[in-house]
């Protein structure tokens, strides 16, 4: 196995650069930041500080949103998801680590519009890759990394953050 | 019950269907506790529901009266966006001489995907499981004297939120052991959980006929019984009982073993009170304690509907095909 690890400090600098610059473009003050368990959470929480955020970091497990429960089944340490303001006419900025399918963001989507409805939601992610199955993309983008066939990338975490592309 | 364990178990050792909690193991138990929490959350949702079984349709079948156990069943369905048909048997067509088995085939050419059962008769929801098409889960909601399954798991939940885990705790079942379907589940449930110390408090005429082959410690005397309890778990006396010889009457009954403060005051002080109700106020338990500031009873049947999510998408996921595992992210 050939692991190779990226610079995780940087990338989500990068981020945090992008999400300042469209939030001060559409003159948003204070967003609701949600990040998407697990990975997500751990980047969500990075970004908060980085931003200065005031408003408490929400967070969103997707288990029961997921579109392959009739292929994968449920996995009993899911976590419950804990949105702590109403996030009606909020404007959001989602998190997750990182983007492929556009699954997980679909289920997202449909577990935050059980919760309300938000006044816009804009999407932040450490890394993305190739292999979209949805036409969903990012607002905010941490770095494209390019994979080779059956190369994946992982967030490890949350002390200390590391984000390896491994050969499998 | 190794017989019970491979009907409710899937040939891959998922929860098929949820008879009993006799052939389970601890582990499957806390999976089912841990689920339920997961789904505790749905209630904060605006639109408090999640589709994992949309699509599904699941029958509610009652052959006995039941207000509080129907109703969770059929909102934990809803909320997991299933469909819901409820089917009172009683008023329905065994009335008009269809037998149990023609009812199971006609619900089955419907193309309904799990059967709830409540009966009046001990093993009709095995009896069901065993003769059911495979594709279909059968969840127990009560079977005569034998067991109820689910209120035992919501009674499991209420416990570790109030008490955090389980191995030190004592915890005293008071009254109808022996009629008391819930009573046997909550014994195999707790003892199975690690529960040191389970007691049964009762009057002679009121015990299973070998309470020791439960594990359990036997206690005649409420007063005695209660001494530093942390959960005590009252249970319904049936009323058609006392016109049997079983028991005096309702009166004597509440003085010898009704759950006054005075009488709680015996238990460790932040001992919780329990009722998988119905209750029956002024009989086994006094207004002042099933209302009072240690009685959990209305938080139980909030846990109930989060257990019976939590079973139901359990036992409808064993149905498939052994992890697919597609792309995620």
């Amino acid at each position: 196995m050939n692991a190779k690890e990226l610079d995780i400090n940087q990338t989500l600098d990068h981020v945090a650069q992008s999400l300042n610059a469209i939030l001060e473009s559409r003159n948003i003050q204070n967003p609701i930041m949600i990040g998407i368990h697990t990975g997500g959470v751990w980047v969500a929480q990075q970004l908060h500080q980085r931003l200065k955020l005031n408003e408490p970091l929400g967070t969103l497990d997707i288990s029961f949103y997921r579109d392959d429960f009739t292929r994968v089944g449920i996995n009993p340490q899911v976590q419950p998801s804990t949105l702590p303001l109403s996030v009606d006419d909020r404007h959001i900025i989602l998190v997750d680590d990182v983007l492929y399918t556009g699954r997980t963001i679909r289920a997202a989507f449909n577990e935050l519009f059980d919760y309300g409805r938000p006044a816009s939601i804009m999407l932040a992610v450490l890394v993305e890759r190739d292999g979209r199955e949805l036409p969903i993309q990012a607002d905010a983008v941490g770095q494209h990394v390019a994979l080779e066939a059956g190369e994946q990338i992982k967030l490890q975490g949350p002390e200390p953050l590391t984000l390896t592309t491994t050969q499998a | 019950m190794k017989k019970k364990n491979r009907l409710q178990l899937d040939e891959n050792g998922k929860l098929k269907h949820f008879l009993t909690i006799e052939g389970l193991n601890r582990q499957m138990l806390i999976d089912i506790l841990d689920t339920a929490e997961s789904f505790t959350g749905v209630t904060e949702q605006t639109i408090k529901k999640v589709p994992l079984l949309r699509g599904k349709t699941i029958v509610n079948l009652f052959f006995e009266a039941s207000t509080r156990t129907r109703t969770t069943f059929e909102l934990a369905a809803k909320r997991l966006s299933a469909d819901v048909l409820n089917i009172n048997i009683q008023a329905s067509a065994t009335a008009k001489g269809e037998t149990l088995l023609d009812t199971l085939r006609n619900l089955e050419a419907m193309h309904c995907d799990m059967f709830v059962v409540r009966h009046a008769d001990s093993g009709a929801a095995h009896f069901i499981a065993q003769h059911a098409a495979p594709h279909i889960s059968v969840i127990n909601a009560g079977d005569g004297q034998h067991a109820h399954p689910t209120q035992a798991m919501l009674d499991m939940f209420t416990i570790r939120r109030v008490k955090g885990e389980f191995h030190k705790l004592n915890v005293a079942i008071v009254g109808d052991v022996r009629h008391s379907r819930v009573a046997r589940s909550q014994i195999h449930a707790l003892s199975m959980l690690g529960v040191e110390d389970v007691r049964i408090i009762a009057p002679k005429t009121l015990l299973p006929s070998e309470p020791e082959a439960f594990g359990v410690h036997v206690y005649h005397d409420l007063r005695e019984g209660l001494r530093d309890v942390d959960v005590v778990i009252m249970l319904r006396l049936q009323k058609e009982r006392m016109r049997g010889a079983s028991l005096p009457s309702e009166h004597e009954y509440f003085q010898l073993y009704g759950l006054t403060e005075e009488k709680l005051a015996l238990a460790k002080p932040d001992v919780t009170v329990m009722h998988p109700g119905p209750i029956n106020r002024g009989v086994e338990i006094d207004s002042v304690v099933a209302d009072g500031p240690r009685s959990v009873i209305l938080q139980q049947v909030s846990h109930g509907i989060a257990v019976r999510m939590a079973v139901m998408s359990m036992a409808m996921q064993s149905h498939l095909p052994e992890a697919a595992g597609g792309r995620r992210g």
